[in-house]
């Protein structure tokens, strides 16, 4: 560009490539709905396993917030690591690597998997909503943070251990097994946080979570994309 | 034209507590071209990717530099063009939106319109560009290959089994395209068709005692 | 070498000795006496072991944690293979301390299992070990299993912090030194003894970190030994 500094033309470049990238996979889902269909069956079925266990029992909000984030957990489970393994299973893993820096690809991935964590929880809260009497959100400020947050939070660890099974044998059962010790600092907090707005408590009361989420968050974000490239280069 | 120079030094690769090849040494600049030879699973195609940034050396060093500037090899890559037997493009897009697509995240400045259409016409898949690749053959495969290589006019081309799954009319593409690199450009050829090799500068053998020699011709 | 083996059996055996021998009575005078404990009182002696033992668990996954990061840099496979020693001697002492733990646990407060912080951040080191090792299972390339789970251990160690520091701040315990303890200290151990019940405990901990070392080295060599033999095989 004429007469702008080469630093801000490589800072454009670099969020263009890494929105090319989230495009690519956005357009690649659209074509093949592989993820969307799963997951959603998957969320509803999970859902109505849980209806019928409880039915009518009196639940306390601790069991309902945990129960909502068992789900949560499980579906992203299922779904957070295609976009990792799509790409080794086609062999378009080289095919990436000879366009972009192993940071273009990473962002790239984990913005996307953000987006899918983030519709996948507001179609939990919106199944909840309706199929439990007794999950009423008193208090929205608390929730909303705590789904943001947990959201994107759960998309930084699920990323970067999607990057690692895509090379592995066993990929599907790997996962859970990998991702689970890593996410329980922020399955603790998110479910703590969640009961206290099912509660209704004071906002002021979950920011002691809210600091745990912010810096978890920031903690996973860091250290993947350091570490993301001696995973993604061989 | 740029003066492009890579130099690979001392350069080994280990895989699974087994040396596939070591002591791998030599001096590309433009114009130049070499092929590498070798028996089936004796390297080739892992000394490639190496070259090209997509595997790292076990031991050694490789350094790129354009008109005397060194770089490493993120910035290098978008002066390579790579076409392998282990490349896939994507099944689900068509021919033109695969292009499109990988443009737009390699963001090198001249990619346009109509040089995707020119390179589509050169390897005659012009009138395939708006179908879904998972219905092209290998050979039609091969061919797109080559738009994704040459794409962004790279001054380094890097062929693994340039005329694999190829007929005879795409592999008088390929003949080519060769011939228009080895004018100015590198040329870096895996291959174990004599024909081909022996039209390059230098061939280097990977095998038990790999060894770099000059062979006549050009 | 030589010194650490004899300096360890020293200390291990002069801890055993005194960790069971030495009476306990309400009023010590001489420096042969602990104080009671209220609540503890001879089950207190478990200290000197069980904490050790939950220390060398620990030491474990740090040494292999810093050694998986030498390899990363040096990409020397003998560095991954001090990482992968430790681990497997690590998930032993976990074991250990987990099984010793529940005891003490069934003695002093009825039952095997609480779910307390700690006793949960013992739980997750063990889930930790067990991803490490199904994760390295599952890769084919020496190369590959290496680099990816010196990232997955450098992923684990940086969800630590939130074991360490937030969980017992969160959820109250059990254990000495927790949340509703007032007369405990540091979340890690409860320094609250007498000089000589301290003077025995931290010799507990530099024989069983000594321990730790001679054990690991024997591994250490064992593995080069494998390593060369397959080498030359090939």
């Amino acid at each position: 560009m004429w007469g702008s500094p080469p630093g801000v033309k490589r800072t454009v470049n670099f969020i263009t490539s890494i929105l090319a990238v989230v495009s690519k996979d956005v357009r690649s889902e659209l074509r093949t709905r592989y993820a969307m269909n799963a997951l959603l069956m998957f969320v509803v079925t999970s859902v109505a396993t849980i209806l019928f266990a409880l039915r009518d029992d009196d639940v306390s909000t601790e069991v309902l917030s945990g129960m909502f984030w068992v789900v949560i957990f499980f579906t992203a489970m299922s779904g957070l690591s295609r976009i990792f393994i799509s790409e080794e299973e086609r062999g378009t893993t080289m095919t990436l690597q000879l366009v972009a820096s192993p940071s273009v690809v990473y962002l790239g991935k984990l913005i996307f998997n953000a987006g899918l964590t983030l519709a996948l929880s507001s179609a939990v809260t919106l199944l909840y909503l309706i199929a439990f009497p007794a999950f009423i959100i008193k208090s929205m400020e608390i929730f909303t943070i705590t789904i943001f947050l947990g959201s994107l939070g759960f998309a930084a660890a699920a990323t970067i251990i999607a990057a690692i099974i895509a090379k592995a044998s066993t990929k599907g059962t790997l996962y859970p097994v990998l991702s689970f010790p890593i996410l329980i600092p922020l399955l603790m907090t998110v479910m703590k946080s969640t009961a206290r707005a099912l509660d209704g408590e004071l906002f002021t009361a979950a920011l002691g979570e809210f600091q745990v989420l912010v810096s978890y968050l920031m903690i996973m974000v860091a250290g993947s994309y350091l570490l993301f490239d001696y995973v993604w280069k061989e | 034209m740029n003066s492009i120079s890579i130099t690979v030094n001392g350069v080994a690769k280990d895989f699974n507590r087994r040396t596939i090849f070591k002591d791998i040494s030599f001096s590309l600049s433009s114009p130049g071209s070499m092929a590498i030879t070798g028996k089936n699973g004796a390297g080739k195609s892992t000394l490639s990717k190496i070259l090209a940034g997509l595997v790292s050396a076990t031991r050694g060093s490789i350094a790129y530099s354009i008109d005397g500037r060194p770089m490493g090899i993120e910035e290098f890559k978008h002066h390579i063009g790579f076409v392998s037997p282990y490349l896939n493009l994507y099944d689900e897009f068509t021919a033109i939106e695969n292009l499109k697509i990988l443009s737009r995240i390699r963001t090198v400045s001249h990619t346009n319109d109509e040089r995707i259409r020119d390179m589509l016409l050169l390897v005659g898949l012009w009138n395939r560009r708006d179908d879904i690749v998972g219905t092209f053959s290998s050979g039609m495969k091969q061919r797109l290959k080559y738009t994704f290589a040459l794409l962004h006019t790279p001054p380094v081309l890097i062929l693994d089994e340039p005329t694999s799954n190829l007929d005879d009319e795409g592999m008088e593409i390929v003949k080519h395209i060769m011939q228009e690199q080895l004018k100015s450009n590198i040329l870096v050829i895996a291959t174990n068709n004599r024909e081909e090799a022996h039209g390059c500068t230098q061939q280097l053998h990977v095998g038990p005692l790999p060894h770099v020699g000059i062979s006549s011709g050009g | 070498m030589k010194i650490i083996k004899y300096l360890s059996i020293a200390c291990i055996t002069c801890v055993i000795v005194a960790g069971i021998a030495i009476p306990m009575v309400p009023q010590p005078h001489s420096w042969l006496e602990f104080p009671v404990i209220p609540g503890l009182e001879d089950k207190a002696r478990n200290i000197f072991f069980h904490v050790p033992v939950a220390w060398a668990s620990v030491l474990g996954f740090l040494v292999a944690l810093y050694y998986g990061f030498r390899y990363l840099r040096s990409k020397d496979l003998d560095d991954d293979l001090k990482s992968v020693s430790s681990a497997g001697l690590g998930t032993m002492f976990c074991v250990l301390a987990t099984v010793t733990g529940s005891l003490w646990a069934k003695f002093n407060w009825g039952s095997f299992w609480n779910w307390d912080p700690r006793e949960t951040s013992i739980f997750i080191l063990l889930l930790i070990y067990g991803a490490y090792f199904a994760l390295r299972s599952a890769l084919g390339s020496d190369e590959v299993r290496a680099r990816l789970s010196a990232v997955y251990s450098i992923l684990a160690g940086l969800t630590a912090p939130f074991f360490i520091f937030i969980m017992p701040r969160i959820v109250g315990g059990l254990h000495p030194g927790a949340k509703g303890d007032t007369a405990g200290s540091t979340p890690v151990a409860q320094l609250h003894m007498s000089p000589n019940m301290r003077f025995i405990f931290f010799m507990g901990i530099i024989g069983f970190s000594l321990l730790f070392v001679w054990l690991l080295n024997m591994r250490i060599r064992v593995a080069r030994i494998e390593y060369h033999l397959s080498k030359n095989e090939n």
